[in-house]
């Protein structure tokens, strides 16, 4: 073994590099039918179902990082479509089922694995919008029940019942709740793109969008790699970067209606498996998950005003952890491991902006505050479905386009996410 | 903790103060469009440069402006509402 190391080490033929998972990267072409503005799951997804379903292989990705390295990467990796209006459970649900599926299709394992998500209810309030999110994911086809303390002491015993002033009363069960491994995501996607002949460019940054002013429409990208800079034209672009989409979507000359606000989380060393549900409780403003490795994994709410930066703050940890050792007293004596945090991109209605925008052939895919992990296969599905027809909205995501906040048609999730905000 | 220095109250820790939105002039309640309204509502400044803000302190009930850099979160300036320009315009010259 030893003597076969050596022989490697002194050849230039490494046997891995043939079978690894992305190609080496590539010099720009002049022109792609695509540029998919951002190499985060949601782009790579789009690429993905471009060349799977609709045969669209000149296509660019296009990162200013490395590949599912901004808010991929920064996540807390929940899957769940238990939210509250029927155009939000269609379109979550869909992707549900398709994060069940990936890791066959891609022949990578995601490790995707199914929970259950428990969200808890400390009033009476919170009761009956728990019911109404029960009948409404129950009419789309979800398993998602009302349960009462007594099946909650059951699924999680270590559960502090009565937590200071607000006892628990009662939970919203989803039993489609899981997790996967976000990096793998990304990454098998990508993987299953450039098979098919898409690339993807990374540490390219895209500088400024080329739009044509007679007649708005979108003719190509600057691109800087290292200092060299150059236009590469393009058919149709996606714009799909998360925390930073309203500095692109000021790029191509139009606003959006986003704040971007921080979001910090936190692991804790591993222990032994104890906590099989995700929990989360939104007027605790607080989510603990175990992952597969032991850690526990928090998360809150995003920071409570906007910002560009990643830093820690010692006032949302403070509050967060007050908040986690009084769901689960005994977390108190773990100790923490990492922080970090990502960019949301908030919407006022807590919906994505998916579809066309106010520049010709330039496509929207942003809005994802913190709910954009678990939609990512089929917001890459229902993106390459706009794109591969020339800018048809797929009925999935006609609810989110950017006009309704002109319109006054908000699609109001604000009571379903995981952590009120 | 992060120190907000209020103009009321001198300064205090962060964790008293809520953030209140960015301040813009009010579209005219009698002949506005929708348009205008949505506009008001939806879109705020989000750029990364200095945003002017509303505050509130919340143990004293007191409102204030504060301008603060979006990207490395300095407060640079604070005072009462009555001292706003007139014109409304924002920091650096920037249209929000």
């Amino acid at each position: 073994m030893p003597f076969a190391l050596l022989k490697y080490g002194l050849n230039n033929d490494y046997p891995f590099e043939k079978d690894a998972d992305l190609p080496a990267p590539t010099a720009l072409k002049r022109r792609y039918d695509v540029v998919i503005i951002g190499g985060g799951g949601h782009g790579v997804a789009t690429a993905y179902y471009l060349a799977k379903y609709h045969g669209i292989t000149n296509v660019a990705v296009l990162e200013k990082g490395y590949l599912g390295g901004g808010n991929t990467a920064r996540n807390t990796a929940v899957i769940r479509s238990n939210y509250l209006t029927s155009d939000g459970v269609r379109f979550y649900s869909e992707s549900v089922k398709l994060f069940q599926e990936l890791s066959n299709e891609f022949n990578f394992n995601i490790m995707y694995s199914k929970r259950g998500q428990l969200t808890l209810a400390h009033t009476d309030s919170a009761i009956r919008g728990f019911r109404q999110r029960t009948e409404v994911n129950k009419h789309f086809g979800g398993k998602t029940e009302l349960i009462d303390p007594q099946q909650i002491r059951e699924l999680v015993p270590t559960l502090n019942m009565n937590p200071g002033h607000q006892p628990v009363l009662g939970g919203l069960w989803h039993m489609d709740g899981a997790t996967a491994r976000h990096d793998a995501v990304a990454w098998g996607y990508a993987k299953g793109a450039t098979q098919r002949g898409v690339e993807l460019h990374q540490l390219t940054e895209v500088t400024d969008v080329i739009v044509d002013d007679a007649s708005g429409t979108v003719t190509g990208v600057k691109v800087k790699q290292g200092s060299a800079e150059q236009i590469i034209e393009c058919g149709c672009a996606v714009q799909a970067v998360a925390g930073h989409s309203s500095l692109l979507a000021e790029k191509a000359g139009f606003r959006l209606p986003i704040v971007s606000y921080p979001l910090q989380a936190m692991v804790t060393q591993p222990v032994k498996p104890f906590l099989n549900p995700l929990v989360s409780s939104p007027a605790f403003h607080c989510y603990v998950q175990q992952t597969g490795r032991g850690e526990l994994v928090f998360g809150g709410g995003s920071d409570p005003y906007p910002l560009y930066n990643t830093r820690s703050s010692l006032e949302l940890k403070e509050q967060l952890l007050a908040h986690a050792v009084e769901l689960f007293p005994f977390m108190a004596n773990l100790k923490l491991m990492r922080q970090w945090a990502g960019l949301t991109d908030m919407t006022s209605d807590y919906s994505p902006i998916m579809g066309l925008s106010p520049v010709k052939n330039y496509y929207l895919d942003a809005g994802w505050g913190t709910w954009g992990f678990k939609s990512t296969p089929i917001c890459g599905k229902t993106m390459a479905e706009l794109v591969a027809s020339g800018g048809k909205v797929p009925d999935l995501i006609k609810p989110f386009g950017v006009e309704r906040f002109s319109e006054f048609r908000q699609v109001n999730e604000m009571g379903a996410t995981a952590a009120s905000h | 903790m992060k120190i907000m220095p209020c103009p009321l109250n001198g300064p205090r820790n962060i964790s008293e103060f809520v953030y209140g939105g960015e301040v813009t002039p009010l579209p005219s309640v009698e002949s506005a469009p929708d348009k205008a309204w949505a506009e008001h509502t939806f879109y705020a400044y989000n750029g990364t440069g200095v945003a002017r803000e509303w505050w509130y302190h919340t143990p004293s009930g007191y409102w204030f402006v504060a301008e603060r850099h979006r990207v490395s979160d300095e407060i640079l300036r604070t005072y009462d509402p009555s001292e706003l320009p007139s014109d409304e315009s924002t920091p650096d010259g920037e249209t929000c």
